[in-house]
């Protein structure tokens, strides 16, 4: 069998940049919701939001640390296997990325270590000001990152010369047509992971009965956020995919499984692409709504995957499906964030039992929602690396065999699943420690100095057998009362 | 209408971020090589804490680097990575290996066996990558029209080799006079005793290369024996640096041997720069051919003037707070 390293290229990309995308996505809203913390800590001197804040923190460093490992290989990535692509882009997207990288050291560098280590060193308002600067750098850092992918969507303020790019407008490369739109989107889901992972750790300590009144406090911010974001993310959505629809028209044909361009286009809800065929091999749909959404109009035309060649059609299958789990993901944290109001009333919300369970499993759907959505954006540009201008087959490095791109996937995988394993327990155990561990904390270890994130643990990895008793001694309350 | 030679301050600077990167990650992947050597896990612990506080941030000199090079010289990037295609993935599984050792051996008990092994395999895989590296570039690469067309396997030849060994060799003296910096009592003592053999491999290693590299290439022979004669200070600043620090851990000093290793490792660094300036993909691109636009440059550039001195500053800071010796049983727990 004749082994493609274009391929083992997409998947290998594929595979470190979303095991890396899920750590960022995480620590931005994360991040957020500790500024917060922080700045009601100062605000009211009630001692609950700095316990809650130091918690948190706590699970800030792990995932931070684990996303700030799982990038050094991004750096690389374009130049091992896209090395053409590179080359030919790098006047914009070298200095681009490079900002993303330095913007992050620059945080790191300046305002983490105060966050993790400097509670009892410097001043309060120090304190929260590395907090609100932390937060701030994280999307700053993001900035950058969606930019580039962006203009790798929508290019824009270049020229391109004999196969290379260069930048006759700054603003417009980096503020290109697409940014906004994308860059709002992931920001909403950032907020949207964070909240739905707080929600659901402070659901399980409810309905376990440990800090119960830290917990339902922190449950309720959450709940108050999330009411905002997650339809507001349907909203933003909606805009994002009307964008890609002026830009990207094949991309969003895929996304509906639609095939010729017409009127009166239906919202298909199931369908089986058939690519070789042109085709849905079976359908369900309601009449007409696709045309609605995506031109306000019933009759509205919506184009199809003909607006292209046949070969420079997306597979639609993923995209269509991968689209699909988004968008069904994306109704259902709506629904979580209604009920969490019609269940406010007489705080119903820290009590009802399948609302808690619930909402414990809705702490990983984000993460899932926010793969799919870059599967849908990623892959619905097929086989544009820079759209309409470097192809798959332009941008990979010329000296790549089949060989080496299958043994540095295998060698990812295994490396990534080893660090992800022991990255994911740990984070488990400091998760089932909670709120309560911090009482064992030594703050004057030497350990605390180190200007490292994971040194703002305290856990031990492995499963100390005392706290399982002292831990199982805390009775299961019914709800949490 | 374009002020400056931006390309020239652009190789100031990354050749300023390799030196920085090689000192200061050197030492604690140096540290990592002598790992399995350590007298005893109390040892161990007094090592590992000795880098703790700092390795990261020697890391991110790394990354700084990769990213740099794509902005200021997109073919330097373009032609190593794929040249060292499997190179570059053996230094980044080896330090990512380090890395997740580093956090999880201070919480870990009674696995605590597997970080060590993790963390020292990591540390050596990374180092003779890094090593094997400045053998390909002396070597050259085989370019045409600006893209690699060579094999996946090219860089490791018997000269690559050697250079990685030696580097291997390198960061390990770097490590073990750091440690005679920052451990006192048998641990220091230990560090003493390993430092002479690892001074003589390195020198050993050093002085093949020397005269293997100029047979490498005609043009690096040229630049040595036929013109500019004033480079010869540089092997010769080397070499006296290699005498102090033997004659400082004769006499048992504890911060000139570190200083003089970092020395070695400079003037050595500057002895490569001179043999291919400014050739920067070897045999054919010079570091204006390798240039990014003008403009690019630029951008970037406004960025990182605001950065650097920032990011110097607070490694400064780091190590000034992280100042004098480790004891064994302090620290971690």
């Amino acid at each position: 069998m004749e082994l493609d390293p274009i391929l083992l290229s997409r998947i290998q990309f594929a595979f470190v940049v979303s095991f890396h995308a899920i750590f960022p996505v995480f620590t931005i809203g994360l991040a957020s919701f500790i500024a917060l913390l922080e700045g009601l800590s100062f605000k009211t001197g009630d001692p609950i939001w700095e316990r809650l804040s130091k918690f948190w923190i706590k699970v800030f460093a792990v995932v931070f640390g684990m996303g700030v490992v799982s990038g050094i290989v991004m750096a690389f990535q374009f130049g091992t296997n896209w090395s053409n692509f590179s080359q030919a882009t790098a006047n914009f997207l070298g200095p681009v990325l490079s900002y993303e990288v330095i913007t992050a050291f620059f945080l790191e560098a300046a305002f983490l270590g105060v966050l993790l280590f400097g509670r009892d060193k410097v001043p309060k308002g120090v304190h929260l000001f590395a907090a609100c600067m932390v937060a701030l750098g994280t999307f700053i850092s993001s900035f950058w990152i969606l930019s580039a992918n962006s203009w790798m969507q929508t290019p824009a303020g270049i020229e391109f010369v004999n196969g290379v790019v260069y930048v006759t407008s700054w603003s417009e490369a980096i503020f290109n047509p697409s940014f906004y739109y994308r860059f709002a989107h992931m920001a909403l889901a950032s907020f949207l992971t964070g909240g739905f992972v707080v929600a659901g750790v402070s659901a399980w300590y409810l309905l376990r009965g440990r800090e119960v009144e830290a917990n339902r406090k922190a449950l309720s911010m959450c709940l108050w956020m999330l009411m905002v974001a997650a339809p507001l993310q349907l909203f933003v959505g909606d805009l994002h995919g009307l964008n890609t629809m002026e830009h990207q028209p094949a991309k969003v044909a895929a996304m509906e499984g639609n095939w010729e361009t017409s009127t009166g286009v239906p919202l298909l809800l199931f369908a089986l692409p058939d690519q070789a065929n042109q085709t849905n091999r079976f359908e369900i749909g309601i009449p007409k709504l696709a045309s609605l959404i995506l031109t306000h109009e019933w009759d509205g035309e919506v184009p199809g995957l003909d607006v292209v060649p046949v070969d420079e059609q997306p597979p639609v299958a993923w995209v269509f499906w991968s689209f699909r789990v988004m968008v069904g993901l994306g109704m259902l944290m709506i629904f979580f964030a209604l009920a969490g109001l019609v269940l406010r009333k007489g705080g119903k919300y820290a009590r009802s039992r399948w609302f808690l369970q619930g909402l414990r499993f809705m702490s990983i759907t984000p993460f899932i929602a926010v793969l799919a959505g870059w599967f849908v954006t990623e892959i619905g540009r097929s086989p544009w690396l820079l759209y309409g201008l470097i192809d798959y087959q332009a941008g990979i490095t010329p000296s790549l065999t089949g060989g080496m791109a299958l043994f540095t996937l295998i060698g990812y995988v295994l490396v990534y699943a080893l660090v992800f394993t022991a990255g994911v327990y740990y984070l488990m155990r400091l998760l089932y420690a909670g709120l309560e561990s911090e009482e064992s904390d030594h703050p004057d270890d030497a350990h605390d100095r180190a200007k490292r994130p994971f040194s703002a643990a305290h856990v031990p990895f492995e499963v100390d057998p005392k706290e399982v008793e002292r831990l199982s001694r805390i009775s299961p309350l019914d709800g949490g009362r | 209408m374009e002020l400056f030679d931006l390309a020239l301050i652009w190789a100031l600077i990354i050749g300023f971020g390799v030196i920085m990167y090689v000192l200061m990650d050197g030492f604690d992947l140096g540290v990592g090589i002598l790992f399995p050597f350590a007298p005893s896990e109390e040892a161990r612990d007094v090592m590992m804490n000795s880098v703790a506080p700092v390795w990261d941030g020697n890391e991110t000199w790394l990354i700084l680097g990769g990213a740099g090079l794509l902005a200021a010289f997109p073919l330097v990037y373009t032609v190593f990575l794929p040249a060292l295609y499997i190179g570059v993935f053996l230094m980044l599984a080896g330090l990512i290996f380090r890395g997740v050792a580093f956090e999880f051996r201070f919480k870990a008990r009674s696995s605590r066996y597997l970080w060590n092994w993790a963390f020292a395999g990591g540390s050596l895989l990374a180092a003779f990558a890094q090593g094997a590296v400045v053998g390909a570039y002396i070597q050259g690469f085989n370019v045409e029209n600006g893209v690699y067309v060579g094999g996946a396997l090219d860089w490791l030849t018997p000269f690559s080799i050697l250079t990685g060994l030696g580097l291997v060799a390198g960061y390990a003296l770097l490590g073990s006079t750091w440690l005679i910096m920052k451990s006192e009592g048998y641990i220091q003592e230990w560090a003493y005793r390993i430092t002479p053999p690892l001074l003589f491999s390195v020198l050993t290693v050093f002085a093949m290369v020397s005269l293997w590299t100029p047979f490498v290439d005609i043009t690096v022979f040229e630049r040595w024996f036929d013109k500019i004669h004033v480079i010869w200070v540089l092997p010769v600043l080397s070499l006296l640096c290699a005498w102090k620090i033997f004659s400082a851990v004769s006499k048992r000093k504890e911060g000139m041997p570190f200083v003089a290793t970092m020395g070695l490792f400079i003037f050595t660094y500057l002895g490569l720069i001179a043999s291919r300036w400014p050739y920067v993909v070897p045999p054919n691109y010079t570091l204006w051919d390798a240039s990014s636009a003008y403009g690019s440059q630029l951008f970037l550039l406004l960025g990182l003037l605001f950065v650097i001195p920032v990011v110097l500053m607070y490694t400064a800071w780091t190590y000034w707070v992280f100042r004098g010796k480790v004891k064994a049983g302090e620290g971690y727990h």
